[in-house]
C-alpha cells in the first residue's frame, strides 16, 4: 500500500482529518527545507506538500510568487529538490511527500528521469498545477507505474461531467481548490465548498483534501467539517519569510523557523479536529 | 517503425487547414496547460468560437468593423525606392501600420471584443507589452463600453510611457506588474491570476497566437484577413504571389496572419523574423525559435527560451513588443515541419533598417517591424529584380520615438 493510501485510511479510521502543509523548496534558502519538513512533521503534518519552484507560476497569489523567487535566488531547481526529499527520507519514512509544481521543470527533465528519480527519492505523489486531466496522459502513466500517486486539482468551475472523468483518472487524493482565485487569496465560502464536495463524493473514494484560502483554526475547522483534510500554503510561507527577515543575513536559524511552523500547524490541527 | 526515418516513403502533403485538432494541438506543440479552474471558460470560448465562427451572422460583424472602424483593407505598398537602392528582389509593404491604433494587433481585439460581447462578459483585461495590443484593447472596450484592465509589466511601463497613457485616456486601467522580469511573460501571467479570480464576469482578450487552446486558433483565423488580403492584392497588382513573405515574430500574430492563408501556395518563400537582441551568441535575445528549446509556458507547449532546469530566462530586445521567452505554437509546428524559416535580426540591425525605411520612404515602422525589414533588406539583395517581397509592416513607429530620442542621446 502506498504510504499516502496508508495514511489516510489510518487517519479515517481513527476519525482525524489530514493535515497537509505547504512550503516551497529552497525558501527561505536551500539549507532550510529539510529541517523544515521534520519540524512540520512533529507539529503533526500528516502529508507535506513541496512546492517546486518555477519562474512563472501562475497560480499562485503574492505571498507564494515570493518564495518561488527567493528559491529561485539560490538556483534551487527539480534535481535540488529531489535531493532534499532523498535527504529528508534518510529519517523519516513515513510521512508523505507530495511535489507541487509546473509542468515545465518536469519537461526539461523529461517525465522517464523526473518519474525515476521521483520514485529513487521517496515522492509519493505529484500535483503538476497547470496538467490538467487532458494533459497528464504520458506523465501521469509513467508516475504511476513507479507507484507515485498523480494528485489532481477540482475548482470551483469543474463541471459534474469533469468531476467524474477526473475521478476516474486521480489516485492518492483529490486536491479540492476551495476558491476561484490564486493561493492565498481570502475569499473561501464554505457553502459553496460542501456542494462541490458532495458532488466529488458521488463519483469517488478516494479522500478529498481541500487547499487554498485555509489560513487559521476557525477557516480550517470550517473546511474540516465537510473535506478529508486541509491544504494550508500561503499563512506559513508568510510567516517563514517574516520570522527569517528579523534573522542576520547568511546566519539563518532555521529551529527558529522550524518553532513559527510549529506552532501555526498545531492551530490548525485543533482547528480541523474539533469538528464534531 | 519510424517512417520519418525512411525516405521511400514519402509523407503524405500536409494540411495546414486542419490544426490544431480538438485538442488544440499543432503537431505536439499546443494543447491548454492551465489551471483546472480555467478550463470550463476555455470550454465556453471554443465551443462558441467553433459556433460562431462559421455563423454568417458573426462574420458579417467583424466585417464591418474591420472595414468601417479598422479602416480596411490595408493598401499595400510597392517601396520602388528602396527597392531600387537595395538593386535586388522588389519590395512590398502591407501597411498595417495604417489601422485604426497604428498596428495589426486591432484586427485581433475587434473579434475577440465581439466574442466577449456575445458571451455577455462586462469586463476584459488583456496583457501587453509594447503597449500595442493595450491600446488595441482598451480602444474597442471604449466603442463597446466595457470595463478594461491592461497588465504591463513594470519596465515596459517605463519603455512605453506614451501607450500607457493613451490607454488612460481610453479609460483604462493600466496596472504595472512587479513580478518576475517585469516584462511581456509576468504581465501575461498577472493576466492569467486575474482570470482564475473574476473568470464569471471577465473576458481575458490574449494579444497573440499563443495562450491555451483555443486562442492561437482563434487569434490566428482573426488576423488572417492580412494574408488573404495581400495574396489577391498581390495577384491584382503583379499578376502574380510574391516569392517571399517576411515578418517579425513576437508571440508570432502578425507573420501567422500574413503566412497562414499562403501556407498551401508552395512557390511562396516564408521567413519569421525573432528579436536577435544583442546577437544570438551572447544569449541576450529573444529569439526561442532560433536558440530555444521546446517546453511549456502561459497554457501551451512550443519553443521557449530556459535554462537546462527548465526556468524561463529573461529576454533582451530593443522592442517591447518582442521581448517574450515564448512564440504561438502553430510557429513551433511550422518550424519542424520546414515550412516557415525562422531566422534573427539583432538590435542595431533593426534600428538602421529603421532609419533607412524613414528616410528613403517616409514611413516611419515600428521596432518590432523593423526587425522583419531589416531582415527583406538582407534577402532582397540575393534576389532577382523581377522577383517579389511581401513585408508586413506590422505597425507604425511613433510609439517608439522617444526609444530612439534616448539612444540618440536627445531627452525630449
Ligand atoms: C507593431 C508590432 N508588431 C509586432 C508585434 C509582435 O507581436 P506578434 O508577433 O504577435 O505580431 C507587436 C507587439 O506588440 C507590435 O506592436
Amino acid at each position: 500500500m502506498s504510504r499516502i493510501k496508508a495514511t489516510l485510511a489510518n487517519l479515517k479510521n481513527t476519525n482525524r482529518k489530514a493535515i497537509i502543509p505547504y512550503i516551497v523548496a529552497g525558501d527561505p534558502e536551500p539549507g532550510a527545507t529539510v529541517d523544515l519538513m521534520h519540524a512540520l512533521v512533529d507539529a503533526g503534518a500528516d502529508i507535506i506538500e513541496l512546492g517546486v519552484p518555477f519562474s512563472d507560476p501562475m497560480a499562485e497569489g503574492p505571498v507564494i510568487q515570493l518564495a518561488h523567487e527567493r528559491a529561485l535566488a539560490h538556483h534551487v531547481s527539480l534535481t535540488h529538490v529531489l535531493q532534499m526529499v532523498s535527504l529528508f527520507r534518510e529519517t523519516d519514512q513515513q510521512t508523505p511527500v507530495v511535489l507541487m509544481g509546473y509542468a515545465n521543470p518536469i519537461e526539461a527533465m523529461s517525465y522517464v528521469a523526473f518519474a525515476q528519480q521521483a520514485a529513487n527519492a521517496g515522492v509519493d505523489g505529484v500535483l503538476t498545477v497547470d496538467m490538467p486531466p487532458e494533459e497528464i496522459g504520458e506523465l501521469g502513466s509513467l508516475l504511476i507505474e513507479q507507484d507515485i500517486d498523480s494528485i489532481l486539482l477540482i475548482s470551483p468551475t469543474t463541471s459534474p461531467d469533469r468531476i467524474e472523468k477526473i475521478c476516474a483518472k486521480a489516485s492518492g487524493y483529490i486536491y479540492y481548490v476551495s476558491l476561484k482565485g490564486v493561493t492565498g487569496a481570502g475569499h473561501l465560502n464554505v457553502t459553496e465548498v460542501a456542494a462541490q464536495v458532495d458532488l466529488i463524493r458521488q463519483c469517488t473514494s478516494l479522500p478529498i483534501c481541500v487547499g487554498f484560502g485555509i489560513k487559521d483554526a476557525a477557516s480550517a475547522k470550517s473546511v474540516a467539517g465537510i473535506a478529508d483534510g486541509v491544504v494550508v500554503g500561503s499563512v506559513l510561507v508568510s510567516n517563514i519569510a517574516a520570522a527569517a527577515e528579523q534573522q542576520l543575513p547568511g546566519d539563518l536559524n532555521v529551529k527558529v523557523l522550524g518553532e513559527v511552523v510549529a506552532k501555526l500547524v498545531k492551530d490548525i490541527s485543533v482547528g480541523a479536529n474539533s469538528v464534531e | 517503425m519510424n517512417s520519418k526515418a525512411d525516405s521511400r516513403i514519402i509523407s503524405p502533403p500536409v494540411d495546414y487547414g486542419a490544426v490544431p485538432d480538438a485538442r488544440g494541438r499543432f503537431g505536439p506543440y499546443g494543447g491548454r496547460f492551465v489551471a483546472e479552474t480555467l478550463i470550463s471558460a476555455l470550454d465556453d470560448l471554443q465551443a462558441l468560437y467553433l459556433k460562431l465562427k462559421d455563423d454568417p451572422s458573426f462574420q458579417q460583424a467583424f466585417d464591418k468593423d474591420l472595414a468601417h472602424y479598422v479602416g480596411r483593407p490595408s493598401p499595400v505598398y510597392h517601396a520602388e525606392r528602396w527597392s531600387k537602392q537595395l538593386g535586388g528582389a522588389q519590395i512590398y509593404l502591407k501597411r498595417e501600420d495604417l489601422n485604426h491604433t497604428g498596428a495589426h494587433k486591432i484586427n485581433n481585439t475587434v473579434g475577440q471584443a465581439l466574442l466577449a460581447k456575445f458571451m455577455g462578459k462586462p469586463r476584459v483585461i488583456a496583457e501587453t507589452g509594447a503597449g500595442q495590443h493595450g491600446v488595441a484593447t482598451a480602444t474597442i472596450a471604449a466603442r463597446f463600453g466595457m470595463e478594461c484592465q491592461v497588465f504591463m509589466g513594470e519596465e515596459d511601463v517605463q519603455r512605453q510611457s506614451l501607450n500607457v497613457y493613451r490607454m488612460k485616456l481610453l479609460g483604462a486601467e493600466v496596472i504595472p506588474v512587479k513580478s518576475g522580469s517585469r516584462t511581456l511573460k509576468d504581465a501575461m501571467n498577472e493576466a492569467l491570476r486575474d482570470w482564475v479570480t473574476n473568470v464569471d464576469n471577465t473576458f481575458y482578450i490574449i494579444g497573440t497566437v499563443a495562450g491555451p487552446a483555443p486562442y492561437p486558433q482563434l487569434v490566428r483565423d482573426f488576423q488572417s484577413v492580412i494574408g488573404r488580403e495581400a495574396r489577391q492584392q498581390m495577384i491584382d497588382r503583379t499578376g502574380r504571389l510574391p516569392d517571399a513573405l517576411v515578418a517579425c515574430v513576437g508571440g508570432g500574430s502578425n507573420a501567422i496572419g500574413l503566412f497562414h492563408p499562403m501556407l498551401e501556395d508552395s512557390t511562396v518563400a516564408m521567413y519569421g523574423v525573432e528579436a536577435g537582441g544583442f546577437g544570438l551568441e551572447t544569449g541576450k535575445h529573444a529569439a526561442p525559435l532560433s536558440d530555444g528549446r521546446p517546453g511549456v509556458l502561459h497554457g501551451n507547449r512550443t519553443y521557449l527560451m530556459e535554462d537546462e532546469g527548465g526556468q524561463i530566462i529573461e529576454t533582451h530586445s530593443i522592442s517591447a513588443g518582442l521581448d517574450y521567452p515564448g512564440v504561438g505554437p502553430e510557429h513551433s509546428w511550422l518550424k519542424d515541419l520546414g515550412r516557415v524559416n525562422y531566422v534573427a535580426v539583432n538590435d542595431d540591425e533593426a534600428m538602421d533598417a529603421f532609419r533607412t525605411l524613414t528616410q528613403i520612404e517616409g514611413i516611419m515602422p515600428a521596432l518590432e517591424t523593423s526587425h522583419a525589414l531589416a531582415y527583406a533588406a538582407k534577402l532582397a539583395t540575393t534576389m532577382d529584380k523581377d522577383q517579389s517581397i511581401m513585408v508586413n509592416l506590422s505597425g507604425r513607429g511613433d510609439k517608439d520615438i522617444l526609444t530612439v530620442a534616448e539612444l540618440d542621446g536627445i531627452t525630449l
